[in-house]
């Protein structure tokens, strides 16, 4: 029977790991476990959870930068932020509705680890955009740092944001400094009803190629979840000063005049509306295989129209196209023809969100590498844990 | 010349000098290869002119095939390599070696995709920055980051260094603007990584190679996300009586919630050069002088402006000014932009300084440099990008005069432990290079620089692609894998289980 470790500061941390180098004995790593549905299982005997290595280290809303532990709750970054009208710019996403579990129970470091960003992030950027600084504690159970506090820092390689998207199989981080941006004064979404995917996509790409500051950018087919009950919408959210939104808005009723109906979502509800989409609502209540496509932005709309014609699905476009959630209706894996869509799309990856734990063990959860980039990864692997204790298998074979 | 040491030279590589001439010139044909000594004069420095070096010979690839040989080539006859873009850097990235191979990109110079719909233009890695925006700007277009050598320097150096430039606080570095690379590895292996999708697969090898300045692999495409140009973008130029004053304003600013496009900096020394060179029309009774610049729509800039205007005044601003057209606004920032050279005609030679610090820190830095400054019998003026903390003392000194060279590296590095101490770092955008190379350890310790050194490791396990620069002690890859091993002890009984 293994153990659960549960460490409570950096220390105790790395002496669970340094134990579990010299006895050559796999750790599960996770910050709560919000998204252990998510990805390959781990093999192992052991777990290490890091959401007792919580609480603000630092943080100076003038600078900018917030340092925090790596199993601080979400919720308790976004609140602190939120009494000194700040934010993560990439707005992280909860994803209790699809992958089940408790709502809100991510942790920083989970959201790092797998570089989790919402709508936002096709103007703010990513969640690895705004990590500055690492703390960690590497597979060999010794603590690194990297990075800094400070926004421009060229000081030795990047190894904070090289942390990001590493599922907890490289190190197991202990905190972050991330920098963050004001709260927008005001929000709103301007909508277009009853465009065709090719339309939207094509609007979509109209609007963030003008000066409009576009923030968000998303459609949803008709029929898809209440908000576009009787027409397809394409949404489009604008962010700033109240003066700034209204010139900008007015810039984006003149260049798609060409699409008439339009209408305009203000306020909470335009949060509401985005927060939804962030959190992946409209799949909620359904156990059935749902997918994220990351492809060119115009290739999105190409992508849908190619699965509709061989596959039932269910899907919406995030990033102006460039991001394309499907939930394939049918019980057979789909990963191979998904794949090569996008790769005689203009290339991009998918990896499968929600699934039944045969159909991950099953299908290649995360996108395929070439025999070349395999084998750097796994060199990489192993400088940071040469007896491959972190989350072996979380991300690949091998990994 | 200073003395930096670099890693001795390989006799057996000297002795094969030929033959390896020979031989590459079998890979790249014609007068991409250059041996002679006369010819390969201008590659012996890069924009560190302090350091001199002539390589082994220099290579001029222009396939990416081509490159892939050259790089197996050394590979398989344990051949170091130094790869080199524009030679911009500021650091001596690109200092040659003795023994090395010097592989210069710069016949990489075509843009390959303008690809508006997407926001991406794909490019070889010896465009220049400016080169870039001057593609897609007849749309409306630009490409963000423009460090100040944005004329000449290369886009490939620039993901070597994870380039920055005044707008960063506001638009990102390198890093934050880069969608796609193709490397090739020192073994001759072509890799993909990204495209003009967002967030790339698997591991992000794209951050770090971001900075990387050239120890991990050679860049040989590149693709960028481009941005539309904001309408408008107005300056505002703020005198302050005392630098106190100017860093809570900055501050201020920034805690309402106000991201300007650009913050700059300058304190009195650096105004009088930069007044006296370029008549920008500075004020000359202030000690420190901002330039604010903000972007966007008219109606949000002419706001913003305002409230900065209100912020600087309850600072206790002494001057103001607002620019009131385009030509105005690059009045402003011409002095700004000249502040080096301006400072360069009061003092013979200068050093300057590259760290970065928590903005809140900057009147103590200015008052702990001021006695630095006396202590070292050298004089200093500062000019600071306070939008993202990072701070360029130029420290003036007289190389004819001797001892003065060493006493402003001295005076240098002393600045640098400063910033380090207040929370800061050694290198906001000019990279480590050899110039601070030494320093490293007053920021990292052993375990912090050997995990990096691993990963220099993963890419280049012979640790041929340009040694001697950002460590100071060259580990070997089987060294940096040892690992001491407590075998058999038990689980920690006081730590928590669940």
């Amino acid at each position: 029977m293994g153990e659960g470790f549960h460490p409570t500061t950096a220390d105790e941390l790395e002496a669970v790991v340094k134990w579990a180098s010299a006895e050559r004995t796999p750790l599960e790593v996770i910050g709560s476990g919000s998204k252990c549905n998510w990805g390959r299982a781990v093999q192992s005997a052991h777990t290490l959870r890091v959401d007792g290595i919580s609480g603000v280290i630092d943080y100076e809303p003038a600078e900018l930068v917030l340092t925090v532990k790596a199993g601080t709750p979400l919720t308790d970054v976004q609140t602190l932020l939120k009494e000194h009208n700040q934010e993560l710019p990439f707005e992280p996403a909860d994803l209790s509705a699809v992958l089940g579990g408790p709502n809100q129970a991510g942790t920083i470091g989970g959201v790092l680890a797998t570089n989790l960003s919402g709508p936002r992030r096709l103007k703010a950027g990513a969640a690895r955009d705004h990590v500055l600084g690492l703390e960690a504690v590497s597979g060999r159970g010794e603590i690194f740092k990297a990075g800094g506090r400070v926004v421009k820092n060229v000081t030795g390689y990047d190894l904070s944001r090289g942390f990001c998207s590493s599922w907890g199989t490289l190190a197991v981080a202990t905190s972050f400094s991330i920098k963050v941006l004001p709260r927008a004064a005001k929000e709103c979404t301007f909508v277009l009803l009853g465009l065709t995917p090719q339309e939207a996509s094509s609007a979509m790409s109209e609007a963030m190629g003008s000066s409009a500051e576009v923030s968000s950018a998303a459609h949803l087919p008709k029929g898809f979840c209440p908000l576009s009950q009787e027409h397809s919408i394409t949404l489009l959210r604008l962010e700033g000063i109240p003066v700034s939104i209204d010139y900008r808005l007015n810039k984006l009723r003149s260049i798609l005049k060409r699409f008439p109906s339009q209408e305009l979502i203000e306020g909470q509800a335009s949060r509401k509306t985005w927060g939804d989409l962030r959190d992946l609502i409209p799949f909620a209540g359904s156990d059935k295989p749902l997918w994220k496509l990351s492809v060119s932005p115009t290739a999105g709309q190409q992508m849908i129209a190619e699965l509709e014609k061989r596959f039932a699905i269910r899907w919406m476009m995030d990033w102006a196209g460039g991001l394309v959630w499907v939930e394939m209706q049918g019980e057979e894996p789909h990963d191979v023809p998904l794949r090569r869509l996008i790769a005689e799309n203009g290339g991009g990856h998918a990896t499968l969100l929600r699934a039944s734990a045969e159909l991950r063990t099953s299908v290649d959860v995360f996108q395929p590498l070439p025999e070349t980039l395999m084998g750097l990864s796994k060199r990489l692997k192993a400088q940071f844990d040469p007896h491959n204790i972190l989350n072996p298998g979380r991300m690949y074979a091998g990994i | 010349m200073a003395a930096i040491a670099m890693p001795k030279p390989s006799q057996e590589t000297l002795k094969k000098r030929s033959k390896i001439v020979a031989d590459l010139q079998k890979i790249v044909r014609g007068e991409g290869v250059i041996c002679d000594e006369i010819e390969m004069r201008p590659y012996e420095t890069d924009a560190l002119t302090a350091y001199r070096q002539l390589p082994l010979v220099v290579v001029l690839p222009e396939t990416v095939d081509q490159v892939s040989q050259v790089l197996k080539y050394c590979y398989d006859n344990d051949v170091k390599v130094v790869p080199r873009g524009a030679g911009t850097s500021l650091s001596g990235g690109a200092l040659p070696l003795e023994d090395g191979v010097l592989l210069s990109m710069m016949k990489f110079n075509r843009i390959l995709e303008i690809d508006l719909e997407n926001r991406a233009v794909v490019t070889q890695p010896g465009v220049t920055n400016l080169g870039i925006t001057t593609a897609v700007q007849q749309d409306g277009f630009y490409y963000a980051p423009d460090p100040s050598s944005q004329i000449a320097c290369s886009i490939g150096g620039n993901i070597a260094e994870n380039s920055g430039g005044v707008h960063s606080l506001k638009y990102g570095l390198t890093t934050n603007n880069l969608l796609g690379l193709e490397i090739v590895l020192i073994t001759g292996e072509v890799i993909r990584l990204g495209g003009k999708h967002l967030d790339s697969e698997a591991y992000d090898l794209m951050a770090l190679l971001t900075g990387s300045e050239g120890l991990l692999a050679v860049v040989t495409e590149v693709t960028v996300r481009v941005l539309q140009k904001p309408e408008t973008a107005r300056a505002a130029l703020i005198g302050f009586p005392t630098s106190e004053e100017a860093g809570k304003c900055v501050a201020e600013i920034i805690g309402a919630g106000i991201i300007p496009g650009g913050m700059e900096l300058m304190d009195k020394l650096a105004i009088d050069a930069a007044e006296d060179f370029v008549h920008a029309g500075y004020p000359l009774d202030v000690d420190a002088l901002m330039i604010v610049e903000l972007d966007g729509p008219e109606a949000e800039v002419d706001d913003l402006l305002k409230r900065v205007s209100a912020i600087a005044e309850k600072n206790g601003s002494s001057y103001l000014r607002v620019s009131q057209s385009e030509e105005e606004r690059n009045t402003f920032w011409a002095g700004r932009k000249a502040a080096f050279p301006a400072v360069g005609r009061i003092s013979p030679d200068y050093l300057c300084m590259d760290g970065t610090i928590p903005r809140a820190a900057l009147p103590q830095v200015l008052q702990e440099m001021q006695e630095l400054s006396e202590k070292h019998g050298l004089r200093v003026a500062n000019v600071f990008h306070a939008g993202d903390g990072n701070l360029h003392p130029l420290i003036l000194y007289d190389a004819n005069k001797p001892g003065e060279l060493a006493a402003a590296e001295a005076f240098g590095a002393d600045i640098l432990r400063l910033c380090v101490k207040v929370g800061g770092v050694l290198t906001g955008e000019h990279g480590v290079g050899i110039e601070k190379r030494d320093l490293m350890p007053e920021m990292y310790s052993e375990d912090d620089l050997k995990q990096q050194q691993r990963v220099k490791c993963a890419f280049d396990e012979k640790q041929l692609l340009n040694p001697g620069k950002m460590f100071p002690v060259l580990h070997r890859c089987a060294e940096l894998g040892f690992m001491h091993v407590h075998q058999g002890q038990l689980p920690f009984p006081d730590i928590p289980r669940f």
